[in-house]
């Protein structure tokens, strides 16, 4: 057998992308028809007497915000899910029990995740581009910072569900945190909109960096420097891999 | 022969404090089918667990076909097949797939021949493309055997293979093991069923709180442990056992109409015909004799009640 089990990360690739084919319908119609909801909403109802947001038209302006929100919880759902089935069914016996190295079985699971996570985040680019014209000033950064978010937060994911004892932990943190965080974040405004005290409060939001930097893909600035926002999305990439592997050396909540 | 398997000074303490293995060492032959006997929560899933990379030891050593399970994790694994206790399966997986996919996680390239022999084999070949969860108990007990074997295994451990799985059945899946073992695969199962240990294994093994209390070739093990019981039916009832008879301590049965006697199979002598003998002496008449063997049950259940230390 070669040193690195190729054939292992394959298949459960492979097993994951056919859990989402099984679930395709709800898995990319449910974020086609949320993102046209909000257009319906913000960009048209409402965005139409708003003025533009450092000169991009406000449709525009909530595209970037709009594909994170459904990335972040998206990526969250896929990821936690795909490792605590095989906890919850106990079907996780046969993945303890082969020659898998904890960093394949990672790759396997959080590859997955992230590949549905930039399908859906493309298709709601698609559908966004129905409504409004949305320029991207940096496409090869815009890709590339999608797959960072995707890869981080399925990472996340990943933690959270091997930690999660039961269905109702696993859908806490993101419908009670990263979901409250998102909205609070600048995604669907600029911080710069805000109070002076309420725009201190909000820079202790780690999400404001992610979707700062996203948008700075999309129009050339953000509400603060993409290094800041590259450094943040590195900071969570690093420690959520260390927190893998700290669990899967220690065993914590998958051997006894 | 070599050893396949070999666990030296093995111990697992949970987290809680319950002590499920004491220290266990053993050594299982290519080839074999060692047959794992012991009550519930005796330990045998523990060690099971441990040896497939389930469950971490908290002392000791563990090699299958030589490499050590936490240094050589990768081989040891890939040369061990394991069917657990608990029908863990993923409802909505075809069958065919789940076994696919269990060759690709043991590392081994894609080979639908091969499968497809494995399906065929366990007479699942005609289910290959139904969901798991359509299936019966016992089918989805072969979806999991299937599993186990689609990486070509040369070690394979099967936790209670026939719980729960109807007569029928059990001996279909004995028929299964042992063409198994035909084909070269050593095979460890566990059972509290001690038909299944007695018409199927090599070699026994009883573990009991946690500690392997014995290790014996079957039939060697019968012959130890054997004991025969004479029943004598006797012509006319008797009130008491006569004091003439008390060197072979025999006992009343049927309400005086017979006598029992049980005696060691291997001692030099086993005093039947001095038995019969005083019975006639005594002229008491007898209209039917017949001996019966301990099975493997019976050897079990003295071994298991046995109090610590005194066992075999």
């Amino acid at each position: 057998m070669s040193a690195f089990n190729l054939h292992a990360i394959g298949a459960i690739y492979k097993f994951e992308l056919h859990r989402f084919a099984r679930t395709l319908l709800t898995g990319l119609f449910v974020p086609a028809i949320t993102t046209s909801l909000y257009f319906i909403v913000f960009g048209s109802a409402i965005g139409s007497r708003m003025t533009e947001v450092n000169g991009v038209p406000y449709g525009a302006f909530i595209v970037p915000g709009l594909i994170m929100l459904s990335m972040f919880t998206e990526s969250i759902f896929n990821a936690s899910f795909g490792i605590y089935m095989p906890k919850w069914s106990g079907t996780i016996y046969e993945l303890l029990s082969a020659p898998v190295s904890p960093l394949e079985t990672v790759i396997g699971y959080v590859g997955a995740a992230a590949t549905k996570s930039m399908i859906i985040g493309l298709v709601i680019f698609a559908t966004a581009h129905l409504f409004v014209a949305v320029p991207i000033a940096h496409p090869v950064a815009m890709i590339g910072f999608m797959a960072l978010i995707a890869v981080s937060f399925c990472l996340f994911g990943f933690i959270l569900g091997i930690w999660a004892k039961s269905f109702e932990q696993l859908q806490v943190i993101p419908m009670l945190v990263i979901m409250p965080m998102t909205f609070l974040g600048g995604a669907f405004y600029s911080i710069d909109m805000l109070p002076p005290a309420w725009r201190t409060v909000t820079l202790f939001n780690p999400i404001v960096y992610l979707i700062s930097g996203f948008r700075w893909t999309f129009f050339g600035h953000g509400d603060v420097s993409i290094a800041v926002s590259m450094a943040c999305v590195a900071g969570m990439l690093i420690l959520c891999l260390g927190v893998i592997f700290w669990m899967f050396r220690t065993g914590y909540r998958l051997k006894s | 022969m070599t050893s396949i398997l070999s666990v030296r000074a093995l111990s697992k303490q949970y987290a809680s404090g319950h002590k499920a293995l004491g220290s266990i060492d053993l050594d299982v032959r290519e080839g074999e089918i060692f047959a794992l006997l012991g009550p519930n929560g005796a330990g045998k899933t523990t060690l099971i667990s441990i040896i497939c990379g389930i469950v971490n030891a908290s002392s000791g050593s563990v090699t299958v076909a030589g490499h050590d399970i936490v240094s050589g994790y990768r081989a040891a694994r890939a040369t061990t097949g394991l069917v657990p206790q608990e029908l863990h399966t993923d409802a909505f997986e075809r069958v065919i797939d789940t076994v696919r996919f269990s060759r690709g996680l043991f590392g081994k390239p894609r080979n639908d021949a091969l499968i497809e022999k494995i399906l065929r084999d366990l007479s699942l070949w005609d289910k290959r493309s139904a969901r798991i969860q359509e299936l019966s108990g016992g089918m989805k007990r072969r979806v999991m055997i299937a599993k186990a074997l689609s990486h070509e295994p040369r070690l394979l451990f099967l936790d209670e293979p026939t719980a729960g799985v109807d007569v029928e059945l059990r001996r279909d899946m004995w028929d299964v093991v042992r063409g198994l073992r035909d084909s070269g695969v050593t095979i460890i199962l566990t059972t509290h069923y001690i038909e299944e240990a007695e018409e199927m294994a090599d070699r026994v093994g009883v573990i009991r709180n946690g500690d392997l209390i014995l290790v014996e070739e079957k039939t060697a093990l019968m012959r130890k442990l054997g004991r025969k019981t004479l029943r004598i039916a006797l012509s006319e009832p008797l009130a008491a056992v006569p004091a003439e008879l008390a060197p072979w301590v025999v006992t009343l049965i049927d309400e005086g109409h017979g006598l029992e006697y049980i005696f060691d199979t291997h001692s030099e002598e086993t005093g039947i015909s001095q038995l019969l003998g005083r019975l006639a002496a005594l002229g008491i008449g007898y209209k039917d004799l017949n001996t019966q063997e301990s099975s493997l049950e019976d050897i079990f259940v003295s071994l298991v009640h046995a109090p610590r230390g005194e066992a075999a």
